[in-house]
């Protein structure tokens, strides 16, 4: 039964991808359908047990983006202007369904969900679940990973993501003016 | 009666199916919009459902109220930007 919800949901998640990118033409159709992409992609997510990063996805996919995407149909044209698009090539066609079968074919090797005595559970984990709050006094091991142990990595990402935002927000009132 | 939970999320996703056409088939914009707005309908019920599943319901019940204010910005950025931009 568990098998069948997971090939659900990675079904309507690969067709919405292959809707938005080739059965569309105006592109606020597309950022519509990307919408409910990321709703999916949430709800993948949360199916296996990773809630925050399905509210993230939630948040930033399904809200952000898609107010992001239509702030930029503002100044575009609403329609895919190429003339006609190139059609996909035969290798292509019949070369990626075999390897989408392959990778489900391998992924029947791989231990159950949840199993606790697979290489991901037995490796370093248990170092951070047991010895994490004594190290950092923090309930949340996913925080202390993130803001202990990693602390300069997390720094330095959010100074690449505030150095980004600070060049668009002058190349738009370069724009803009 | 997990499994009775499992079929729900299982229905729902084909339910969801239905929706889905009328987003990519949809003659009009507001075809797409309003599909889109069913399939978030049906989004939330299935984070609720999943949460029972796991039975961790506080956590998913929160998530789900997050895509049903979401689900209204976007609505509303669409509309905006409908109003602005005229039908295309």
């Amino acid at each position: 039964m568990t098998y069948f919800v997971n090939i659900t949901l990675l079904f309507l998640l690969v067709l919405t991808a292959a809707s938005a990118t080739f059965l569309v033409k105006e592109l606020i159709s597309s950022v519509i359908i990307l919408g409910s992409y990321s709703f999916f992609l949430a709800i993948v997510w949360a199916w296996l047990g990773a809630v925050d990063v399905a509210f993230v996805e939630a948040v930033i996919g399904a809200g952000l983006a898609t107010v992001l995407f239509l702030v930029t149909l503002f100044d575009t044209a609403p329609k895919d202007t190429r003339l006609r698009r190139p059609p996909p090539p035969l290798a292509g066609v019949i070369g990626l369904p075999l390897l989408g079968f392959l990778l489900l074919f391998v992924a029947n090797d791989l231990p159950p969900f949840g199993d606790p005595a697979s290489p991901a559970h037995v490796h370093i984990s248990p170092v951070y679940l047991q010895q994490s709050y004594a190290d950092t006094l923090t309930p949340n091991v996913v925080a202390s990973v993130l803001m202990d142990y990693r602390a300069f990595d997390t720094l330095i990402e959010t100074v690449v993501i505030f150095t980004a935002g600070i060049a668009c927000a002058l190349l738009l009132k370069e724009s803009g003016s | 009666m997990k499994d009775f939970f499992l079929l729900v999320i299982i229905m729902l996703s084909i339910l969801v199916l239905v929706y889905l056409y009328r987003v990519v088939q949809g003659p009009t914009v507001f075809d797409r919009v309003l599909g889109l707005n069913g399939i978030s309908t049906k989004a939330i019920i299935l984070m609720v459902v999943i949460g029972t599943v796991y039975e961790r319901e506080e956590m998913f019940v929160d998530i789900s109220t997050g895509y049903a204010l979401l689900n209204l910005v976007g609505a509303l950025a669409v509309a905006k930007f409908l109003e602005q931009r005229g039908l295309s």
